[in-house]
């Protein structure tokens, strides 16, 4: 799938994918819900979802969570030398806590997201992860989130 | 059924959480098939997804996208270092734009990082997050407050958090690596 994924999309798709990312009905048939104002039947709402996901467009139909009110979780910063990125990078992506991990450019260049059932988890997590690249971890947490996350509005060309 | 800190201790309700944070079965009655995994009705599962987003637990249900995979290749973390008294009034003046998909408060550390207000930015290239950046100084009066645009080199992983480390089922390889390349 490349930038050219979009052309691939039609109105239905866009409309689904634009649409849909807060209100699903909490009902025994959510996908008929759907179908209705899509004015599609179930089952090819259902299609279109599983092609939309196994395209990865979509990377699944469900709750996100508002963060720290399950589990507990925190924004981490590690400044790795450029020839030690890919390695660090890999075995950091390969712990289960870790969600999100990128790349940024500055000379903090490694982010990542560490959730934990608890406080005592994180920690331990953390210093196995300075022990291990023998790196220091900038810690942030979560402070005050003042983002209403009403999803994300595509725009279409 | 939550403590001091927020956290819901309710057993029945972190399993039912670990059982949808991967996301809804695709199947024509998916709160009754994550009922059967629990061994709970498919009334119980809708009456406690529905109380926690009553607590404001799940911000949101519904189709999750991938940014970079419908053609928003370019995300950069902008950070600002602000005086703390006006760090609410700032968060509220970018929550209003659409294009800021983050806006968090987080400590400082000093001397390393100076900065304490967090925004997350898409836009189709580069150029369209850097014009993004310049509207929200103009909107919300930061001509004076330093800031510093991060932007993404590679993703390396993308999910959603996932809770409850122990009983989970393990997720196929493919679902959890996602958008790699270069933005």
């Amino acid at each position: 799938m490349t930038a050219t994924a979009q052309d691939t999309l039609d109105a239905i798709d866009r409309h689904l994918l634009d649409d849909f990312q807060q209100d699903l009905p909490v009902v025994e048939r959510p996908w008929a819900v759907m179908a209705e104002q899509l004015g599609i039947d179930e089952e090819e709402v259902l299609a279109r979802l599983r092609r939309l996901q196994a395209a990865g467009l979509i990377s699944r139909v469900g709750p996100v969570f508002r963060p720290n009110r399950i589990g507990v979780s925190t924004l981490v910063a590690m400044a790795v030398p450029e020839q030690r990125l890919d390695s660090v990078a890999a075995w950091i992506s390969s712990l289960p806590e870790v969600n999100h991990n990128y790349e940024r450019e500055h000379d903090f260049n490694l982010w990542f997201v560490v959730t934990a059932d608890d406080q005592a988890h994180l920690c331990s997590v953390l210093a196995r992860i300075e022990r291990h690249t023998g790196l220091a971890v900038l810690e942030l947490p979560m402070l005050e989130d003042y983002f209403i996350d009403l999803g994300f509005r595509l725009q279409w060309t | 059924m939550n403590t001091e800190h927020g956290m819901i201790e309710d057993p029945r309700q972190t399993a039912l959480i670990a059982a949808i944070q991967e996301g809804l079965p695709l199947e024509p009655r998916p709160w009754a098939v994550i009922g059967e995994r629990l061994g709970m009705s498919e009334e119980e599962v809708m009456r406690r997804v529905r109380a926690l987003q009553g607590d404001g637990s799940i911000k949101r249900l519904g189709v999750v996208v991938r940014h970079r995979r419908l053609g928003y290749r370019a995300n950069a973390m902008v950070v600002w270092d602000l005086p703390d008294e006006r760090v609410a009034e700032v968060g509220h003046c970018f929550g209003r734009f659409d294009f800021v998909t983050l806006c968090y408060r987080r400590p400082r550390r000093q001397p390393v990082w100076p900065y304490n207000l967090f925004t997350m930015i898409h836009g189709r290239d580069r150029a369209e997050v850097r014009a993004r950046v310049g509207e929200l100084i103009v909107a919300c009066g930061l001509e004076d407050v330093p800031h510093a645009v991060l932007f993404s080199r590679r993703s390396f992983k993308q999910r959603g958090a996932r809770y409850r480390f122990v009983d989970l089922p393990e997720v196929p390889a493919a679902s959890m690596e996602a958008g790699r390349g270069v933005s």
